[in-house]
């Protein structure tokens, strides 16, 4: 028995996984699949949003999620604006409440937020009269990232209940593991994680997942393997001896996948590190679903504005 | 409340043969024909009506099923208050272009919908030409819309409402009319 979905998200904004309802998440992963068929149009674009403004304020390097944003704004008709850190007051030290004060004053109805603090969207969700979305906090909450890999899940295998998912990689820097186990636990699908014992959050468990310390250990049996990314750049103080050292022992191989089930899926948030947490060999092999996954956020990213386009005020008769 | 059953379903069958006759005849070329249904009810009654052509002329047209939730104009920024609506499925399995589309609902009521539809309809291509067919014309029009086609005119008031039921969505069939009663 699948989850019912909610009759509507009777929310202002989208700060993370975690506030969620399991029927929450249905209703956006339904509508999201719904979504999907505007991008096969010969006119990609819908009325539903004409009229309204967001502002995309990315506080941190991000091109994939941004685009994404970006493409799925345009085909809701909506009007957005595209802020990046460097070339703003942000570089002549205006606090982040100020620079999303001063944007507010300009009447937007969504502010799409990246900062790299955790909580940033949570503060300007307090704050603002306008819907926030966030699009990643510091090593927190993803939650578009892992409502999209959720929509890519469902479309292969039809549910998340039962599915077995191993999320292998950098757990202590990532915000979209986070995000992945309260969903998937929430949803009833079964959620193990994998990294070196330098990589792995105190109390991650606690969230809804099994803990394993050699990722073939994780991948057995697997319906999905997500691998994660390791973060070269916030590797200065490296967590393990050398990245040849992580690829043999942590990396997404041919011969590993063979330990999950045969037609396992093989996911990645991107950007890719080749031959560090994953193999080119299943990467571009045929199990991947890896760009599937990037056409999926848009319809993800369409179905939250949607839906966050209603959520406030009272519901009326249809 | 009264309740007062408006068709039955054999009621509703043989409003969907006269439309499909009328369809064919007007139509002309029935290979020209799409009929494309407006969710939730409008896709079976499309569906119907597609089989009775089908069994008159030997040629079934195709069938679509349109969702116009992302083109309505009473949600949005036009009310203070409002909720979105659940999104359907699309589908045109051939292309518009050039076909004579025919629109099927269940209700033709303020043309709201229909406004909708058309909107949808014109992103997908260019048809030769858009037709409208309904079961229940309720009157009470908005905008300046009618129907080519239509299985029963039900004269109504603005608090009444009809009611269609359809097997496939319903598991029930016929047509009402209920209305609040004073006192």
């Amino acid at each position: 028995m699948s989850v019912q979905p909610a009759a509507r998200l009777r929310r202002k904004d989208l700060v993370g996984i975690d506030p969620l309802s399991a029927g929450e998440i249905q209703l956006i992963l339904d509508t999201a699949d719904q979504m999907r068929e505007i991008a096969a149009r010969p006119i990609k674009k819908v009325p539903a949003l004409r009229g309204k403004t967001v502002v995309n304020l990315f506080m941190e390097a991000s091109t994939r999620t941004r685009f994404s944003f970006e493409v799925a704004e345009k085909r809701l008709s909506a009007d957005s604006l595209s802020f990046s850190a460097a070339a703003s007051s942000v570089s002549k030290g205006e606090t982040l409440v100020d620079t999303a004060l001063n944007l507010e004053a300009m009447q937007p109805d969504f502010i799409v937020i990246r900062h790299v603090h955790a909580g940033a969207p949570h503060q300007l969700a307090r704050i603002l009269k306008s819907s926030v979305i966030n699009a990643g906090d510091g090593a927190h909450e993803h939650p578009t990232q892992a409502l999209l890999d959720a929509l890519t899940v469902r479309l292969h295998r039809g549910t998340l209940e039962g599915q077995v998912v191993a999320i292998v990689g950098d757990l202590q820097h990532s915000r979209v593991v986070r995000s992945n186990v309260l969903l998937l636990s929430r949803m009833g699908a079964k959620v193990r994680v994998a990294a070196p014992a330098s990589m792995v959050p105190v109390g991650i468990e606690s969230l809804g997942c099994e803990v394993h310390r050699r990722i073939e250990d994780a991948i057995a049996g697997a319906d999905v393997v997500m691998m994660l990314r390791i973060q070269l750049e916030r590797q200065g103080r490296m967590n393990f001896p050398t990245v040849r050292e992580y690829y043999d022992f942590f990396a997404l191989t041919p011969e590993r996948l063979k330990l999950a089930r045969k037609d396992c899926l093989v996911m990645h948030p991107g950007p890719m590190n080749r031959g560090v947490e994953i193999d080119s060999r299943v990467a571009d092999g045929p199990q991947s679903v890896i760009l599937e996954q990037v056409t999926n956020g848009v319809a993800v990213r369409m179905a939250v504005l949607y839906l966050l386009a209603g959520g406030h005020g009272e519901p009326t008769a249809d | 409340m009264t309740r007062v059953q408006v068709l039955d379903t054999r009621g509703v069958s043989r409003a969907l043969e006269r439309m499909a006759a009328e369809l064919i005849e007007r139509v002309g070329d029935e290979k020209l024909l799409y009929l494309v249904g407006v969710q939730t009810r409008g896709v079976p009654l499309a569906h119907r009506l597609a089989g009775m052509i089908g069994a008159a002329t030997g040629h079934e047209p195709p069938v679509g099923a349109l969702d116009i939730a992302l083109y309505r104009d009473d949600v949005g920024p036009w009310r203070a208050a409002h909720q979105q609506p659940v999104l359907r499925a699309t589908e045109l399995p051939v292309s518009v272009d050039d076909k004579v589309v025919c629109l099927v609902d269940d209700v033709l009521y303020t043309g709201r919908t229909v406004r909708a539809a058309l909107d949808t309809l014109m992103d997908y291509g260019r048809p030769r030409a858009i037709r409208l067919a309904v079961l229940v014309d309720r009157g009470h029009r908005e905008l300046p819309i009618a129907a080519d086609f239509v299985g029963r005119t039900v004269p109504t008031a603005h608090s009444e409402d009809v009611q269609v039921r359809v097997r496939e969505c319903d598991g029930e069939e016929g047509v009402w009319l209920e209305k609040e009663v004073a006192g």
